[in-house]
């Protein structure tokens, strides 16, 4: 695969990120081709990162090739879908008491070399949740089927309006998360289609959520997790979760004294 | 024609679904995607009701001349065993995920037995 992206600065660039305990939460299923190169890349960006990868039911080697790379492993004895899998990772980052966790799909598709960026607003202090968007800069790399995009569209523009800050990229899961970010997602985290309930709940919470302009590539392997028929269930159902989620009231979550 | 007051009373009922389940999910007491078939089958009926003259042409259609609200009936009991059915999906997942959390866990504490952690 090409190398398209101009390499940013790796972690060594980011002031203060060494003294922080820091975690990669890595969603993988069937990723047993592209975790070993995901790993190398998260560790030639920053040494320091504690890598947990967590296997979502896999019925590949994933668990097995991930444990060789030396990283946590979190295997799922069944799927619990992606909301449930990324949830467990961040449950493991409040619980070790992680200072910054981000996190990075097992399949390849986030460059690790571009989490500088999407760290920077988080230890600047000036977000609580940073998100690496394919469209905030108007980037046409993207490529995808018609009606995925127009679900993306169609759901960003919801949210934006919901939120009252205009978000892009309501489906990415290339994100930089603080102390308290963990903390929430780790109490409550949507189901099978998560981001785009999760930008909503992050703005109800009174967190600050920033998005960072991003290329992804081409997914290194597996299949995507949403096909074509599934979108429209999806799409009901976050929509559904979205207008109801309006009338609850908000939880500020505490965390909790260890 | 459907009596007026048979079709106030369905229209009624069927909406007062609708906001029940809304009602239960806003609670948290209910997940979006075990109340989607709720909602719809609350929508449809809520429409059938309502909707006299539709309801009217639907009976024509199946042959239902003397008593259209029997058209609701066959509605609302197809819905049913659509959320029935579902449901018998979702026990037969959940049972068989319990199994394997049951092993799971067993394996977990002899593991956990044979390095000299105790029960309690």
């Amino acid at each position: 695969m090409p190398e398209t992206v101009e390499r940013p600065a790796g972690a060594s660039s980011l002031p203060g990120l060494g003294e922080l305990r820091r975690v990669a939460i890595v969603p993988a299923l069937n990723e047993e081709h592209t975790i070993t190169r995901v790993i190398d890349e998260l560790r030639a960006f920053d040494p320091g990162l504690d890598i947990v990868v967590i296997d979502d039911g896999s019925a590949d080697r994933t668990a097995a090739v991930a444990a060789a790379k030396g990283t946590y492993v979190l295997r799922l004895p069944f799927n619990l879908g992606i909301g449930g899998a990324v949830q467990t990772g961040f449950k493991f980052a409040f619980e070790r008491g992680y200072d910054i966790a981000v996190r990075v799909d097992g399949d390849g598709q986030h460059d690790p070399a571009q989490l500088s960026r999407i760290l920077e607003p988080v230890l600047r202090g000036d977000a609580d949740i940073a998100v690496g968007s394919r469209f905030a800069a108007g980037e046409g790399g993207y490529r995808s089927s018609r009606s995925r995009r127009m679900g993306i569209r169609i759901l960003a523009g919801v949210v934006s309006r919901i939120v009252g800050q205009r978000v892009t990229d309501t489906t990415s899961g290339f994100q930089a998360l603080n102390r308290e970010g963990i903390a929430l997602f780790a109490r409550d985290y949507p189901h099978d289609y998560p981001e785009v309930e999760a930008t909503v709940m992050v703005f109800r919470h009174r967190l600050r959520l920033q998005e960072v302009p991003v290329s992804m590539r081409e997914r290194g392997g597996g299949r995507s997790s949403i096909t074509a028929l599934r979108s429209i269930y999806y799409m009901a159902k976050v929509l559904l979760a979205i207008f109801v989620g309006l009338f609850r009231r908000t939880i500020v979550p505490q965390e909790e004294s260890k | 024609m459907t009596p007026l007051a048979v079709s106030i009373a369905g229209a009624v009922a069927s909406f007062t679904l609708v906001l029940v389940v809304l009602e239960l999910i806003r609670r948290h007491r209910l997940q979006e995607r075990y109340a989607l078939l709720w909602l719809v089958t609350g929508l449809v009926l809520t429409a059938l009701s309502a909707w006299r003259g539709g309801l009217n042409t639907i009976a024509g259609w199946l042959g239902v001349r003397s008593y259209p609200p029997a058209v609701l009936f066959a509605v609302g009991i197809l819905f049913i065993i659509a959320v029935l059915l579902h449901y018998s999906m979702v026990i037969s997942r959940l049972s068989g995920q319990n199994v394997l959390l049951a092993q799971k866990l067993a394996l977990l504490e002899q593991e956990l037995r044979a390095h000299g952690v105790r029960d309690r």
